[in-house]
């Protein structure tokens, strides 16, 4: 009998009947998260319903030494959500209760489960919402969203998942259930967590920021004949001191696929598409748009639109958030990449891009956060062409060489997960890596806790289960200490 | 199962909050992400297993994914291909048998459902017993309407103003044996808003319930003999007052694909539903005034696998003094779906019981869907829940009510269920 029989064995006893995966047919469906270019059949996987499951399910591994990947809706983009064939895979979409809305605090407690949309859409009749809005966001779940620190297209106004969640229910790597809060005193363990891809532990509950929904919204949708002009309006609407709570930039091959896939009806024959949001005080909100339109003309769009309607506003954002999936029906298979870089460098990478297609021989669609130079290279093949899954994976690593070039970073949203790991080296030294595994291993000293993600080898605290690696160089010489 | 439309689903996740089935167990094989997968795992050599059938039969068919893909995959295609795959190799339980057997030789014909109707009528009593012995029979019992006093409906009915088309009417298996005030009421409409209308006959079931259920040739035959009948009326175009038999007849020449003259036959022939034919045409006669609260239903394969979500909308929108309301989850089907509370009822009735608990929420004096099956099953819910008998009609009856200048009293029963108490 192995290690991970001898531990499913007894997760019936932590579980309710129904809550243990081990059919192999029905495991094999949880083989991949929204990035399917990585795959591995789990070795079990359970569907617990509360944090003293997880927490259970999380002190069995521990004991057995077994590794275990935390999974909420299965939509990530950098396959963070990889299961091990050596280990459990804990899905948290059974834990889908809101718990408390408190409208007086401003806040919300949610289960993992929960979507980001749900939180929205159970307090939208107050006059709140919930303002992280990742495109995913009708079934991304909120646990996912905090293990990748996600962001969204209103990011640029308001901030990231981390700035948006007060406190944090966690079940720790030796399966401890512990609460990190922004009100501790001390490190920001809270803010260390967010972002942390599973590989510190697993958030049981998430405390929520909500927000006042804005007086008014206008959103204008601007078509340009080329890119360039389109950047160039980006820059000079933040050079005129107005932040916008979303500027999104489509090229015209993910203008195409939008319109496949929704008919969302933009502008015909336009290079590029701005959509640019604008909300707050009404007053401000006009006089905003008043300056935003006229950039728009003045850098060179041959049309403006504004939503009238709540339903043309739907419409318009429809188009862009629809953008990835929809870029199946232009192409067999694709990679999406998510790089940063700063807002100046756009036009420089983006010509660069446009060079690595034809060195390529393969097409790039972009879709991306042109507020905040978050890039997003729809990177386009046919994987039943011998070879094309190789090119446009030699090309997506070209697109991060160039982001890290210009002074830019390999991840703005997606994680790093197992897709991006191996370009950890070139944007950070040995040194720097080191640095965050102590990190890790404070929380997680067996390496248990998603092994494989985010760093490119294992270096220190035994990847491999039940495995010791030695003493850390720096803990040796006394210069950093292992809790 | 067509490998080049499973390789369209680039596993994005859109689907997972519209499936019903994903919504009440939050499992990846029972989400159509997962079911596109298992389908894949089928074609690329896993032999079809007892757990993977149980998978696709617990699928409701109700396209809810369809309208969420971005990408464009062809999630009807797919299931039905598949269903028919899972007869042909799947080895159902003796007792799964029988019942299919009973349905799919019952349900398509009128004439056999209207001999079913007393015993019907009477099982609703012998309920609790019924579902110890199979929770389909317990299920069917369950769901059974009060004998409705059959309506003969004449061959032709004439346009009562200037004649503006020649259409055909589908008068159903369920909906012409439960409902037949709808078909009547339709006819009605119809010719106040100038039309002839021709009911031929000789029509018989669309082979809606054969096609859902991974039946093809059944399908087929069932397909040849509603076209002919529709060709020989000679009409503009067919129109159909229920969502699961218009959807199909929309899909006649997908079916009949392998066959190239059955197939240019089924293209020739226009299939509408009736709220989509209504609004095309434009409105004629007066709408009176309807003092009364609707909750309008959408039903699956009317607002998913039809697009028909605004022309209803239209429709009663349309009526002087009516009160329209808004259902939350309307996308989210109310465990009808064609013959699925009879094989799947557990699924089926929690789906019921969220779904009432919707529509009573609204407070609405009237629930309006566009098909029979779902009338049935929230009615069915609404009752479970100890709320009595909810007041249920078909867009069209309201429509006529409206047209005729009836009182909102006349719609949603209330005189049906007198004398079903007498």
């Amino acid at each position: 009998m192995s290690t991970l029989e001898r531990l499913t064995a007894r997760l019936g006893a932590a579980l309710p009947p129904e809550a243990v995966i081990t059919d192999p047919v029905r495991l094999r469906t949880y083989e991949c998260d929204g990035l399917t270019y990585h795959r591995a059949t789990p070795g079990v996987v359970v569907l617990p319903e509360t944090a003293e499951q997880v927490a259970a399910v999380v002190r069995l591994c521990a004991e057995f030494g077994v590794p275990f990947v935390a999974r909420g809706s299965g939509t990530g983009l950098s396959g963070g959500a990889l299961p091990r064939t050596d280990g459990v895979l804990i899905v948290t979409s059974r834990m889908r209760r809101i718990l408390e809305i408190d409208i007086a605090g401003r806040r919300a407690v949610v289960e993992p489960g929960v979507t980001n949309l749900a939180i929205t859409e159970a307090v939208r009749d107050q006059g709140y919402y919930y303002a992280p809005d990742p495109s995913s966001q009708q079934i991304c779940s909120i646990g996912g969203n905090v293990a990748e620190n996600s962001g969204g297209a209103h990011c640029l106004k308001y901030g990231f998942t981390v700035n948006h969640v007060l406190a944090l229910q966690v079940v720790t790597p030796d399966g401890e259930i512990v609460e990190l809060s922004e009100q501790d005193a001390g490190y920001d363990l809270l803010g260390a967590f967010i972002g942390s891809e599973g590989t510190l532990g697993i958030a049981t509950a998430i405390t929520v920021r909500l927000s006042r929904a804005p007086e008014a919204v206008t959103t204008l949708l601007a078509a340009f004949t080329d890119i360039e002009s389109g950047g160039q309006a980006v820059s000079a609407v933040i050079a005129a001191g107005v932040l916008p709570a979303a500027i999104e930039m489509m090229d015209a091959l993910a203008i195409e696929a939008a319109e496949a896939a929704v008919h969302c009806g933009y502008p015909p024959g336009a290079g590029a598409v701005l959509v640019v949001e604008l909300d707050g005080p009404r007053a401000e909100v006009e006089r905003q748009f008043t300056a935003v339109e006229r950039i728009c003309r003045d850098t060179g769009a041959f049309e403006v639109r504004v939503a009238a309607s709540a339903e043309e506003r739907a419409a318009i954002w429809k188009g862009r958030k629809s953008a990835f999936a929809a870029v199946g029906r232009i192409s067999p298979a694709y990679i999406v990449q998510d790089g940063v870089v700063p807002r100046t460098a756009l036009p420089e990478v983006l010509a660069g891009i446009d060079r690595l297609q034809d060195e390529y021989g393969i097409r790039v669609a972009n879709v991306f956060h042109a507020g905040d130079g978050n890039l997003h290279p729809l990177v386009l093949f046919d994987d039943s062409v011998p070879g094309e899954g190789e090119r446009a994976e030699a090309a997506s690593g070209r697109i991060l060489d160039l982001c890290i070039e210009h002074g830019g970073s390999i991840t703005g949203e997606h994680g790093v997960g197992v897709d991006k790991a191996r370009y950890m080296p070139r944007m950070f030294t040995p040194d720097d890596l080191d640095t965050m595994q102590l990190v890790r291993c404070a929380f997680d000293p067996e390496g248990l806790s998603n092994p494989g993600k985010v760093f490119p080898t294992p270096r220190l605290c035994g990847e491999v289960p039940g495995v010791r690696k030695g003493v850390h160089p720096l803990v040796e010489a006394g210069l950093a200490e292992q809790f | 199962m067509d490998p080049e439309l499973i390789k369209d689903c680039v596993h994005c996740g859109f689907c997972l909050p519209t499936c019903p089935t994903y919504v009440l167990w939050g499992e990846e094989m029972d989400s159509p992400r997962g079911r596109i997968h298992l389908m894949g795992q089928h074609v690329t050599g896993t032999p079809l297993t007892g757990e993977m059938a149980g998978h696709f039969d617990a699928c409701l068919g109700c396209m809810a994914c369809v309208t969420a893909c971005p990408s464009g995959v062809r999630y009807d295609r797919l299931i039905e291909e598949t269903r028919a795959v899972v007869e042909r190799e799947h080895e159902r339980t003796p007792e799964e048998r029988a019942i299919r057997a009973m349905v799919f030789a019952l349900f398509p014909y009128r004439r056999r459902l209207r001999m079913m109707r007393l015993p019907m009528a009477l099982s609703r009593r012998l309920q609790p017993f019924l579902d110890r012995v199979n929770p389909s029979l317990g299920a069917m019992a369950e769901l059974a309407p009060p004998p409705a006093r059959p309506v003969r409906l004449p061959p032709l009915v004439r346009a009562r103003r200037r004649r503006r088309a020649r259409v055909g009417l589908l008068t159903g298996c369920v909906q012409g044996e439960f409902f037949p005030q709808v078909n009547a009421a339709t006819a009605r409409v119809l010719a106040l808003e100038g039309c002839d209308v021709v009911i031929p006959p000789g029509q018989g079931c669309c082979g809606a319930l054969s096609v859902h259920s991974g039946r093809p040739a059944e399908a087929r035959r069932f397909a040849r003999r509603t076209i002919a009948a529709f060709e020989r009326a000679g009409v503009d175009a067919v129109v159909v007052n229920a969502a699961g038999c218009g959807s199909s007849m929309k899909e006649y020449a997908d079916l009949l694909a392998d066959d190239p003259a059955w197939r240019e036959r089924a293209e020739a022939m226009r299939t509408l539903d009736l709220a989509e034919f209504l609004v095309e045409l434009g409105p004629l006669a007066d709408r009176h005034p309807l003092p009364i609260s609707v909750a309008y239903h959408d039903a699956c394969h009317l607002a998913h696998a039809q697009g028909v979500r605004s022309q209803p909308r239209a429709l009663l929108g349309g009526i002087p003094e009516l009160e329209l309301r808004e259902i939350a989850e309307s996308a989210v089907c109310c465990g009808s779906a064609g013959t699925y509370n009879l094989f799947q009822p557990e699924p089926a009735r929690e789906l019921g019981d969220r779904k009432a608990e919707r529509v009573l929420a609204t407070g609405a004096d009237l629930l309006v869907s566009a098909n029979p099956g779902c009338t049935m099953q929230i009615a069915a819910a609404v009752r479970r829940a100890g709320k009595g008998e909810i007041r249920v009609a078909h867009t069209v009856e309201v429509l006529d009510a409206s047209l005729r200048g009836l009182g909102p009293g006349t719609l949603g029963g209330a005189a049906r269920r007198a004398r079903g108490n007498s």
